[in-house]
């Protein structure tokens, strides 16, 4: 256990060193942060006096030294834009996205497993066929479309919900409805999938000669061996909201990561965005562990 | 008419597919009393496990749909009752164990829980159920029962996971046990084992035991009464020996006539150079040593028989020799050369001179290759064989060789069955024009009768292109059948090697005395004396 986690820890360490080269290059690429901050008019001196301050003065690749000897540390730099560290700005914004995210796979998860098992119980029934038919309009809507299409029907036409901010418990049913939508559809369908396989298998003919009832059959014979697919669609799906639902939070001017790495981009607050990277990509490293983690608590012969 | 313990009258099912319905049993009707063993008797696809699904409303309806019949149960008719009566009656009156114990146990949850389990849904409290399960694991031969119980089914080998099943069954002293082929993918000396075991078990508590089987050694060891099944009609019903002696049906006198084990031994082939030596050969997966040692000669044309159980060594040998896997050391001489340390080119050339045959045809021919496409191949990659003008007509040729017909050729393997698709296998092998054909289980997984076709298949390819064999096998009665020579083999060792006379009739090493003790006849009679002289032994 113990090599298993180093050998992780070494692997994804070296993926995130490729990152932040990629990045830190690449952002520069947008242009000079000074010519957003200073007026047009601004005088040669206090564009260089700008400059110096922030560390824009010196060649890139002494720029990217400083980078990573400060990194080194655990100083992710200061944000250009706010004033104050980086990291602290970065953190603030994930303290939202993860309650987002944590709220939206809780509901999608336990929605997806009950319905996709009992849709995988009588395959072709009418419930399967209303299960099936919804959840791939779900998986293939476009979260853009649908957050426009909700917010001009419940909060324009209807005016039952707000449209923007985190205020109060109606602030947040709109983001995250529309975030639910696409991995309800991805989940249900690959719970479906995997529990009509595992209710095919010869121990559920077992535990059917032995007199287990239906219920029990599904939910402890047959889903804890489909569960091992599944965590892996619900790791991906909870990745891809903590990696900043980008358009979502934009739209529902929600502060969380996606919203933040739009914004600093623009701002060219390179700091924030090199930040907003790390620390999603360290979430992003803990979810797979917890994921390695839940399968070898699901299926005894997995052992690392 | 007296009441029987369970009894099947007039059962017809059918199964709608999308080609329209399949009738998987017709008219069956067979009972069983107390402290009795019936056997049903069929090879596959002769609706032999039906009636026992029907039993455990284990059929699921649809595609399934039971056309006609009563199930009765102490008189009672199963298939009027609801899905909680008969929930009820599953396993606390009426148990089952299966062919394939891995999978029919959950990989997941401990063997201990899983047993526990039919105890508590039947109203056992836990406690009580996790004493008995101790209990039950220390009858059924488990060594450590209470470490035993918190393993999982993976832990196990394969005997000790049909016996965690056969625990499970017998946990509340069922009435009736039925067994699917419970001893199907085991090696000889387990199944003698397990077999032992239910017997024993049945003894003890009086239950009737259905045994669904395919052998006919297990039915001459196991059932005082034996229902002969064929195409989902019951063809023949009587006493084992009366059945086995007196046949009046003509499908069950075929399928006695191809029971293997009572032909003539060879008298081997002539004495000779060898065509191939093996000498010490050796290979290690790690620490673990998989042969230490083996050497034995293959003369030309003659039919070499490996046997031994489950991990012995005998699949490692062939992938040795074929060079799927590398030689930790030894050496294999053949035509003056050394087959483990060839370039690669040499290598090449040797592999059209040693081909392999295997077990599962199913599996090993690609299913998206027509038949032509899987003979003509080997030409395709040894181009100097045949010039491609003349591959058509040789496929042709090579597909009635093995008793297929030419126009076969255009078919893909899913349309035939599994006796013509190991003959497409062995034409495939056949198209390089080896010496050597090394067949690994070759007829394992085939019913008793296509297995003697395809044995003659294989005895007169020898004689007619001058072909050895290596022949692994575990059942003993068809390598008695069809081998020159036999060798015997133990935890990568060769423990006895042979004629098949010397082997056969005057074993001299203890392990293989054991095999062939263990191995299942035919004949009732002679099993009856055989156990009888076992219990003298153990008295």
């Amino acid at each position: 256990m113990r090599s298993f986690l180093t050998k992780r820890a070494y692997a994804s360490l070296i993926s995130l060193l490729f990152l932040i080269v990629a990045v830190f290059f690449l952002s520069r690429l947008t242009g000079d942060p000074t010519n957003l901050y200073l007026p047009v008019d601004a005088s040669l001196d206090s564009r260089e006096r700008f400059r110096a301050l922030h560390g824009l003065d010196d060649p890139l690749i002494l720029q990217f030294g400083r980078y990573l000897a400060d990194l080194a540390v655990l100083d992710f730099g200061d944000s250009i834009r706010r004033s104050q560290p980086a990291l602290d700005v970065v953190l603030e914004a994930f303290k939202w996205t993860l309650a987002l995210a944590a709220i939206t796979m809780t509901i999608v998860t336990i929605t997806a497993i009950v319905i996709g098992s009992l849709a995988a119980f009588r395959v072709g029934g009418l419930f399967d066929r209303t299960a099936t038919f919804f959840s791939l309009i779900g998986a293939s809507a476009p979260d853009f479309w649908i957050a426009i299409v909700a917010i001009v029907l419940f909060s324009v036409n209807l005016g039952w919900l707000p449209t923007s901010g985190t205020g109060t418990v109606w602030h947040w049913i709109m983001p995250i409805g529309v975030l639910f939508i696409r991995p309800f559809g991805l989940i249900l369908q690959v719970v479906r999938g995997a529990m009509i396989t595992a209710l095919g298998s010869a121990y559920v003919k077992t535990a059917r000669a032995k007199g287990v009832a239906s219920r029990p059959i599904i939910f402890v014979h047959a889903l804890r061996n489909a569960m091992l697919p599944v965590i892996t669609v619900i790791g991906d799906q909870a990745a891809a909201i903590l990696n900043g639902a980008v358009v979502v939070e934009t739209i529902f001017g929600f502060p969380g990561v996606g919203k933040l790495m739009i914004d600093s981009i623009l701002q060219r607050d390179f700091a924030v965005v090199l930040a907003t990277i790390m620390v999603t990509a360290f979430a992003i490293f803990v979810m797979n562990l917890l994921i390695d983690l839940a399968y070898a608590v699901l299926d005894p012969r997995i052992r690392y | 008419m007296a009441d029987h313990l369970l009894e099947v009258q007039d059962l017809s099912v059918t199964f709608h597919t999308v080609r329209g319905p399949v009738n998987a049993v017709r008219n069956v009707s067979w009972h069983l009393d107390r402290g009795e063993v019936l056997a049903i008797l069929g090879e596959s696809g002769s609706g032999k496990s039906v009636s026992a699904s029907a039993v455990m409303d284990l059929i699921d309806i649809p595609p399934g749909e039971i056309a006609s019949g009563r199930i009765l149960f102490e008189g009672r008719d199963l298939l009027t009752m609801s899905h909680d009566e008969r929930r009820r009656i599953n396993g606390k009156r009426i148990a089952m164990i299966f062919q394939d114990p891995l999978s029919h146990l959950n990989p997941v949850y401990s063997v201990g829980w899983q047993i526990e389990e039919t105890m508590v849904i039947h109203g056992t409290s836990r406690a009580d159920a996790q004493r008995e399960t101790v209990a039950l694991l220390r009858k059924v031969g488990i060594p450590d029962p209470e470490g035993a119980a918190v393993k999982y089914p993976h832990q196990f080998s394969g005997g000790q996971r049909q016996r965690l099943m056969i625990a499970m069954a017998l946990a509340l002293r069922p009435d009736v046990l039925i067994a699917d082929e419970p001893t199907t993918a085991l090696d000889v000396t387990v199944q003698a084992q397990i077999l032992g075991l239910l017997e024993q078990l049945q003894a003890e508590t009086g239950m009737g035991l259905l045994i669904i089987t395919h052998d006919l050694g297990v039915v001459a060891e196991m059932a005082d009464r034996v229902v002969v099944m064929n195409a989902g009609e019951i063809v023949e019903t009587g006493s084992a020996t009366d059945v086995y002696r007196n046949p009046q049906h003509p499908y069950t006198q075929k399928l006695i006539a191809a029971a293997p084990g009572q032909g003539d031994m060879s008298h081997g082939v002539p004495e000779q150079e060898p065509l191939l030596r093996l000498t010490g050969v050796k290979k290690n997966y790690g620490a673990f040593t998989a042969l230490n040692g083996i050497s034995f000669d293959l003369m030309a044309g003659e039919t070499l028989a490996v046997v031994g159980e489950s991990g012995s060594g005998k699949s490692t040998m062939a992938k040795v020799l074929l060079q799927l896997e590398e030689a930790s050391g030894g050496q294999a001489e053949y035509k003056g050369r050394d087959l483990l340390t060839l370039s690669p080119k040499e290598l090449f050339e040797m592999r059209r001179d040693i081909q392999m045959v295997f077990q599962d045809p199913t599996q090993s021919l690609n299913p998206r290759m027509s038949v032509y496409q899987l003979i003509s191949e080997a030409w395709v990659i040894h181009r100097d064989i045949l010039p491609k003008d003349r591959w058509k007509a040789r496929v042709a040729e090579l597909l009635e060789q093995v008793g297929l017909l030419a126009e076969h050729m255009h078919r893909y393997p899913h349309q035939f069955s599994g006796g013509q698709r190991q003959r497409i296998a062995i034409a495939r092998a056949l198209a390089l024009e080896p010496r050597i054909i090394v067949c690994d289980e070759a007829v394992s997984a085939l019913d008793v009768s296509i297995q003697a076709q395809v044995i003659e298949l294989l005895d007169k390819l020898r004689h007619e292109l001058g072909l050895s064999y290596i022949f692994i096998a575990h059942d003993l009665p068809v390598v008695r059948d069809f081998a020159d020579r036999v060798i015997v083999m133990q935890a990568g060792e060769i423990v006895e090697q042979g004629s098949v006379r010397q082997i056969f009739e005057a074993p001299r090493m203890r392990y293989t005395q054991d095999l062939l003790a263990a191995s299942l006849d035919p004949d009732p009679e002679v099993q009856a004396a055989r156990r009888n002289s076992r219990l003298e032994i153990a008295q």
